[in-house]
């Protein structure tokens, strides 16, 4: 290898013996592990060092951001103009729908005052650019360039156009971790718009998959049902499309279901996201609380994304 | 002396840097631990530059950059760079395969280390392919090597 006038370690002015240095440094990551882990107590000093990978994170962003940028200013005229065509018909279909949901809305809100129960819908959103950033290729993470500095906070919900994304997990300076609601470590409560049966959607670690475990045999879901979020736990807005049951299979021996489905939005290939604030819904409503499977009703802070 | 100091740093900071480039899925997971190997490569050539402190540093901004339990990659890093110092004199007598199977040993205790203490704080991935990194790093050492030595050789 290299030449080897260069000794392991001078005797004079060696510092501190090896091992000693090595049991006060390990001590020390076994202490920051607990104090992290166990009273999250390091959120100031992780922002600090956030500050410190910051610039690194955006300099890793802007080459694949400049691609981009140059592959979307050479696009050709035509390619514009189907884009152009196509984006045109589909805000002409949107503005029909809307026009129907305006007056749907309006009426909603009326029914909801009469009831006493706010709203619950979705009242102003960012726009967040996720970071061309691999954060670890088994947790289903991502960066986004929003953070404290925009007004984004812990648990906040994350949608994308076709549905529900995930959460914000981690808030640095400005940027932030959100987790996606195919992460393993992930539970959603979700409603049937169908049947309106209720249950938990669990990530898997496949961005194309999420499952329902606490699915009864006897349970109202069926293949391409849509399933919506509740609103419940507070950190979802309620109503939003969460995924599509892509199967479902009963067998008598088996007390639950073993049923899948799509996440409706675009976990794996979105660039851009939003950031929702919604008034959460006011806990009084609980309707037929026996047609909810059991466990569901007993799992462990199902909106809030943590351990399961 | 100060020459190198800063190629270690840099290289380590390069390492960091191509830890969390995104690459695409099959390649993600084989993504090899470049800063780790440069860690190792600098105490075997250099061991008075590339003491354990320095290694430790670079495992906890490691954790920060990829969002990880802090000190989780910290003692990682650590662990290794105490049995490379250990293992050094020997180490860098051997033939370059047989260091490539050292190295091999060293990362395969890294990720067994990550994997243990991932399983700990509730984050357990159990799937085979998070080893791949382990063989992805090994094969990678004697080009490690070149790269370090021609540094080396043009700082002198």
């Amino acid at each position: 290898m290299v030449e080897l006038s260069h000794d392991s370690r001078p005797i004079i002015g060696r510092g501190p013996p090896l091992g000693a240095m090595f049991l006060a440094l390990a001590a020390a990551s076994i202490a920051l592990m607990v104090a992290d882990v166990r009273y999250g107590q390091l959120e100031r000093v992780r922002g600090w060092l956030n500050s410190a990978a910051y610039p690194l994170q955006i300099a890793i962003d802007l080459p694949f951001r400049a691609w981009d940028w140059i592959a979307d200013s050479f696009a050709d005229r035509d390619q514009l103009r189907g884009e152009n065509l196509d984006l045109t018909a589909r805000l002409r279909l949107a503005n029909l729908q809307l026009q129907r949901f305006a007056a749907l809305e309006q009426e909603n809100r009326r029914l909801r005052e009469m009831r006493g129960s706010s709203a619950g819908v979705a009242k102003r959103a960012i726009v967040g650019s996720i970071l061309n950033v691999d954060l670890d290729p088994f947790r289903h993470r991502v960066l986004l360039d929003r953070g404290a500095s925009d007004g984004v906070f812990k648990g906040q919900a994350v949608l994308d156009a076709q549905g529900i994304f995930g959460q914000v997990w981690r808030v640095n300076a400005r940027t932030s971790e959100a987790i996606l609601i195919s992460d393993a470590e992930h539970a959603i409560p979700v409603q049937s718009n169908r049947s309106g049966v209720r249950t938990i959607a669990v990530g898997t670690g496949d961005p194309n998959r999420l499952s329902l475990p606490f699915i009864t045999g006897e349970s109202d879901i069926r293949k391409g049902d849509l399933l919506i979020s509740t609103g419940m736990g507070g950190v979802f807005p309620p109503g939003y499309p969460v995924a599509r049951v892509t199967k479902v299979e009963r067998s008598a021996r088996a007390t639950f279901a073993i049923v899948e489905a799509r996440p409706t939005a675009a976990l794996d290939r979105d660039r851009e996201v939003l950031l929702v604030w919604f008034d959460a819904p006011a806990p009084v409503e609980q309707p037929q609380a026996a047609d909810r499977p059991a466990p569901s009703a007993t799992a462990p802070a199902p909106a809030t994304g943590a351990a399961r | 002396m100060v020459g190198r100091r800063i190629m270690y740093w840099f290289s380590v900071a390069v390492g960091l840097a191509l830890a969390i480039v995104p690459l695409p899925g099959w390649l993600d997971a084989m993504r090899p631990d470049l800063a780790l190997l440069a860690v190792i490569y600098w105490i075997l050539s250099s061991p008075r530059i590339a003491g354990l402190w320095y290694a430790w540093l670079a495992g906890l901004f490691l954790d920060v950059l990829r969002g990880m339990v802090l000190g989780q990659h910290a003692l990682g890093f650590l662990v290794v760079a105490f049995l490379t110092h250990r293992l050094q004199l020997r180490m860098r007598m051997f033939p370059i395969p047989h260091q490539a199977a050292a190295v091999l040993l060293l990362l395969a205790l890294y990720h067994f280390i990550i994997f243990w203490t991932d399983g700990l704080t509730g984050h357990g991935y159990t799937g085979w392919n998070r080893w791949l990194p382990v063989l992805s790093g090994a094969l990678l050492w004697p080009l490690i090597v070149a790269a370090g030595d021609t540094l080396t050789r043009r700082s002198r």
